[in-house]
């Protein structure tokens, strides 16, 4: 019983990360239709940056916080240069350009800081909360309380601010945002860099988890799809629930279901990604798209 | 003096030319209506003053010229357009959708102004909180219009208004549009099928064919001129 309830927990802190990757997904396909293959590889430098300035002697926080800034500065320019050209291309010269960029930041990290492990140390002490069978640690417990803030503030940037109701206006109806006055690329733009901002987020909590190396987020991107695609992709709730219910189902089989363990579970983030599609397409949350004809 | 001042207009998609050597003029507080078949250039025209088309000429919007400004300053410069199809933010709720329409205005103006316009439109008032892509064909519409004036523009461009709606709904709506002009002498530029309701409620207008004006008249005058009551009005 309390391997179960120790499970979950692990299973809610793993699923905050995904849902953070998951969420950065989501906002660039709602604001642009784009589905960003390379927001792993992002995510990934995003936690080599902070390796990198710890190296150079600033600590972990302000390191962390650097980071995600420059990610979204990052996100805002990846928009800038390669997004918003191709805007009227097709949708396979997009997938192409950006399956391309995901090879060339991976390489790029692989030149930059070798492909051996680096440490990148926790934003959490490594203690444990309560005693005896349950026992859960500080980083699991931390993990979720950082996501759910962030989830707390894109709520408030959202529903309360004007910056929030034009972004939501211009991603959903950009002609007439245009017509109210709303700046739309400047909304896509900034749409894209909370994206990347988010990725960092994942990126830095994921690295002490695994390690810091190139192909670090490639089990976390699989998951965040699997997540996207449960949620449905164009919803923030959809990327959220997806997320905390991809990561207890993967632990949860992980551990119980003996032939699968840990070496299959990704497995299951891509039965996970077939069964939504297979039986409901647009995910849980996810609008149905009707085109009339 | 004229509001709004159109000399030479011609706009198209591409490589078409659909406008040719518009000219046209309309009065501060006026409704200004523009009849013609489909495919004459009635929303063409309506692209090239808002600015969402590539066009050349000359605009002069009270004084100043808008012709070379993009959508966005467009719009800043006081011109509200309600575009074909009404443009609503489906996923947004009405009341979003209302707020969307004052992004360059400040809170308190929005608050007022929202209160003001909503008195217009009592159905919307019943539906603040409500999806905006779940309301029905005439209460899209009349958000539409709701949000553009939220801007406070001096002049209003209506494309199609009564497009597709029932007719009750329709002279609903241009009531809706007479009382609004009768307190606030907005002026409007309104572009019809509906050539009798808009009529009633304008005091000029023109006729497009294949982007040219043919025929410019009084209201009054259109309303009477046979060839616009053979083609536009539905009786000989």
């Amino acid at each position: 019983m309390m391997l179960l309830a120790n499970q979950i927990m692990d299973g809610l802190a793993d699923g905050a990360i995904y849902a953070s990757l998951a969420l950065a997904l989501a906002f660039s396909y709602r604001s642009t239709g784009i589905v960003n293959f390379a927001q792993g590889e992002m995510a990934m430098l995003s936690a080599y940056l902070v390796w990198q300035l710890m190296a150079w002697g600033i600590p972990l926080i302000p390191a962390t916080i650097i980071s995600i800034v420059v990610s979204f500065a990052a996100g805002a320019l990846l928009y800038v240069a390669l997004v918003r050209p191709l805007s009227q291309s097709s949708v396979l010269t997009v997938v192409s350009v950006l399956i391309g960029l995901y090879l060339a930041l991976n390489s790029l990290a692989g030149f930059l800081w070798t492909y051996s492990i680096k440490a990148l140390p926790s934003l959490f002490p490594k203690a444990h909360l309560g005693g005896g069978a349950f026992s859960v640690s500080v980083e699991t417990v931390g993990i979720i309380a950082v996501v759910a803030l962030v989830l707390v503030l894109l709520y408030f940037l959202f529903e309360t601010t004007k910056l929030g109701l034009a972004m939501r206006g211009a991603a959903s109806t950009p002609d007439s945002a245009e017509l109210v006055g709303v700046p739309v690329p400047m909304m896509l733009l900034i749409g894209w860099g909370i994206a990347a901002a988010l990725g960092a987020l994942s990126g830095i909590l994921v690295a002490p988890r695994v390690f810091l190396n190139p192909t670090m987020m490639f089990g976390v991107i699989i998951y965040a799809f699997a997540a996207a695609t449960l949620g449905g992709f164009d919803s923030i709730v959809g990327a959220v629930v997806g997320g905390l219910l991809v990561g207890v189902i993967e632990n949860l089989v992980g551990t119980y279901v003996p032939w699968i363990g840990p070496d299959l579970k990704i497995v299951v983030a891509l039965v996970l990604i077939f069964g939504t599609l297979l039986i409901k397409p647009d995910g849980l949350f996810g609008r149905k798209k009707v085109a009339r004809l | 003096m004229s509001l709004l001042t159109i000399k030479g207009l011609q706009a198209g998609y591409g490589q078409r030319t659909v406008l040719h050597d518009v000219d046209l003029e309309i009065g501060e507080g006026q409704i200004h209506v523009v009849l013609g078949a489909n495919g004459a250039g009635k929303t063409t025209l309506l692209r090239a003053i808002s600015g969402t088309i590539e066009r050349s000429g000359t605009i002069l919007f009270d004084g100043s010229r808008i012709d070379r400004l993009s959508a966005r300053k467009v719009v800043a410069s006081g011109i509200a357009h309600v575009p074909q199809g009404r443009g609503t933010f489906a996923d947004l709720s009405v009341d979003e959708n209302i707020r969307m329409g004052a992004y360059l205005r400040s809170a308190s103006e929005m608050r007022s102004d929202r209160e003001r316009w909503l008195t217009f439109f009592p159905r919307l008032r019943e539906r603040l909180s409500q999806q905006a892509g779940s309301l029905s064909g005439g209460e899209q519409q009349m958000l539409a219009i709701a949000r553009a004036l939220m801007l406070r523009p001096r002049l209003l461009l209506l494309d199609e208004p009564s497009l597709g709606l029932a007719p009750i709904i329709i002279r609903g709506l241009f009531d809706t549009l007479a009382a609004i002009r009768q307190e606030t002498a907005m002026t409007m530029l309104i572009v019809e099928q509906n050539a009798n309701l808009a009529l009633a409620i304008a005091d000029d207008g023109v006729v497009l064919e294949s982007g040219s004006v043919v025929l410019r008249d009084s209201a009054a005058n259109l309303t009477g001129n046979d060839e616009v009551r053979r083609i536009y009005l539905g009786y000989e």
